[in-house]
């Protein structure tokens, strides 16, 4: 099944035609309505008349998360407050978080692409789906709720945790889609078993992943578990949300929805445009939003692209999975984290910064992450109770920044292992590879 | 009269405290006594030295995180009831010890009790008050 056959079937040429149109009216109303696209680009001495083809979008300048979170909260919206009907806010860094902002088109146009995303995967009206997904500031929640919506599914907003509820619901319920992060969903498959619930006998149709790194064993391991197929999800709140890209059945890349987003592949060292299929950053922009286009915004999210016509008979070109970050972010328990968030906590702790490493974790099919602090004169107390207060009053400020709950463990100075005078920072065990 | 004992931060792994412990004999810092709280994770170590600002000093120039720590002895005599007649007197006034250690003096036939609590001064007030021997520090760390 394809959901929208016209867009998502489009002959090339049409294509290109249509995202043009729609980046030239991008690009004029960014530069019209939004100071920050105005200044930049007449800094850069660029202006919406000099966007006469689709290669001319490598004129404009890239627009960064800083760039984002510099027009903390409402700064890049383009349209009057009024206008806007939803926000959503993705993990602050190293300062404030982005705000992603969104009238009602662009809500409808959120649901179009989750829509066929679903679509994809094989779910239709007839299907359950149960959305282990948060719902909040995060975008994972309500984009997938849209989209299953507009298909006309039966949603079941159960949010992530209660792992015993989910899957007597789930087998209750007669849930035939899944959502969840690959290592939430190996977890769900532990619990069912426990519970002596056969995964293989719940009659789950499909399954759609999301935001976290993973590996083609851990997508057999999962579909082994609940016997039916499972749909790579990616997005990102700052362009709208999941949707950007969905797996189709063939399970040979996503298809990104080029009518609405317009993706570019940089090298990220001399940001120049990568057109041979090769890997490298993802850049994307906003070809059909109203509330706030985002202009080549760079993920920082390692991936390649290829454009043959796949076999489902979608045109849409396909992006490979997420292999890599060009930054030190690291996906925990599908929550981006930066080790300077973990520096800036950690600074609230003691004056001068400490020695830290994070040890990241898949013990029991969980991620799990160890923050080892060094001790100091700062950092040290002649009791017991004040070591495990300093150590849960790191632990929290932590969990303040990251939004997860980390242990920390205090440990000797000078027993971090140092390279070249720097500590090495993290120590992924998980082996994403 | 009070005592600068020795806090010292140790991971709790298998030889750490041999560490310590040997930085201190090549520094020719004598233990008088020594007490360690542990946990699964870490363990804080204790000890009255025979000179704290040398110990304190050898410990640091080895990378070991040390605290001086005040904290006062008393003598009780070694026989059933001695220490408990104490632990009574700290009772009744209300004194919420952090920690105590003991050992025995072989010279007098004294036990030694090595208290501390976050309030010293009020801790060696009442024990004044009801009769307990305060041992003079200097007379612990010449042992």
């Amino acid at each position: 099944m394809i959901w929208n056959k016209n867009s998502e079937c489009m002959e090339r040429e049409d294509l290109e035609e249509l995202q043009l149109k729609r980046l030239q009216n991008t690009v004029k109303t960014a530069f019209n309505k939004i100071p920050f696209y105005n200044k930049k680009y007449s800094e850069f001495n660029i202006f919406p008349e000099d966007i006469n083809s689709l290669n001319d979008i490598e004129k404009l300048p890239f627009l960064t998360k800083d760039d984002l979170r510099e027009s903390y909260p409402f700064g890049m919206f383009a349209v009057d407050k009024k206008e806007i009907i939803e926000v959503h806010s993705s993990s602050g860094t190293t300062g404030k978080p982005v705000v992603s902002g969104y009238t009602q088109k662009d809500l409808d146009i959120w649901a179009e692409v989750m829509a066929r995303g679903l679509t994809m995967m094989g779910l239709d009206e007839d299907d359950i789906i149960q959305n282990t997904h948060g719902y909040g500031l995060f975008t994972g929640g309500f984009g997938i709720h849209y989209g299953a919506q507009k298909i006309g599914m039966t949603v079941i907003p159960i949010s992530t945790g209660q792992t015993r509820r989910q899957v007597e619901i789930m087998n209750d319920f007669g849930s035939t889609g899944l959502i969840f992060t690959p290592s939430y969903g190996m977890y769900l498959g532990e619990v069912a078993k426990e519970e002596n619930i056969d995964p293989h006998k719940m009659g789950i149709k499909s399954i759609g992943f999301g935001s976290e790194m993973w590996t083609e064993e851990m997508r057999l391991k999962i579909e082994e578990i609940f016997n039916c197929k499972a749909f790579n999800i990616y997005g990102l709140t700052e362009l709208l949300g999941p949707g950007v890209g969905v797996e189709c059945i063939k399970q040979d890349g996503l298809h990104v929805a080029e009518d609405i987003f317009y993706p570019e592949i940089i090298n990220p060292k001399n940001k120049e445009t990568i057109k041979n299929g090769e890997r490298g950053e993802l850049v994307l922009t906003n070809l059909y939003r109203e509330g706030m286009p985002v202009i080549r915004f760079r993920t920082k999210d390692i991936t390649s692209l290829k454009y043959e016509k796949c076999e489902c008979g979608r045109t849409l070109l396909r992006m490979s999975r997420i292999t890599g970050r060009t930054d030190d972010m690291l996906k925990v328990k599908g929550v981006g984290v930066f080790p300077s968030q973990i520096e800036k906590a950690l600074l609230k702790i003691s004056r001068i910064e400490p020695h830290y490493q994070i040890i990241v974790t898949r013990p029991d099919l969980m991620d799990e992450i160890e923050v080892k602090v060094e001790a100091s004169q700062e950092l040290f107390f002649d009791g017991v109770k004040e070591m495990m207060h300093i150590q849960n009053k790191i632990a929290k400020l932590i969990e303040n920044e990251i939004g997860i709950r980390v242990k920390v463990t205090l440990v000797e100075p000078k027993s971090i292992p140092r390279s070249e005078g720097k500590a090495i920072r993290v120590i992924d065990k998980r082996n994403l590879k | 009269m009070k005592i600068d004992q020795l806090s010292i931060f140790l991971q709790n792994k298998k030889g750490n405290l041999y560490n310590a412990l040997n930085v201190l004999s090549e520094g020719k810092v004598n233990i008088r006594a020594l007490s360690l709280a542990d946990t699964s994770e870490f363990a804080i170590l204790r000890i009255v030295v025979d000179d704290p600002i040398k110990g304190r000093k050898v410990l640091e120039e080895n990378n070991f995180i040390v605290k001086i720590t005040k904290i006062i002895a008393i003598e009780l005599n070694d026989t059933p009831g001695g220490l408990s007649s104490i632990l009574k007197i700290l009772n009744e006034n209300n004194i919420d010890l952090e920690y105590l250690y003991a050992f025995t003096h072989e010279k007098s036939e004294k036990a030694i009790l090595l208290l501390h609590t976050d309030d010293i001064d009020n801790l060696i007030k009442i024990l004044k008050k009801n009769n307990v021997v305060i041992v003079p520090s200097n007379e612990i760390y010449d042992l």
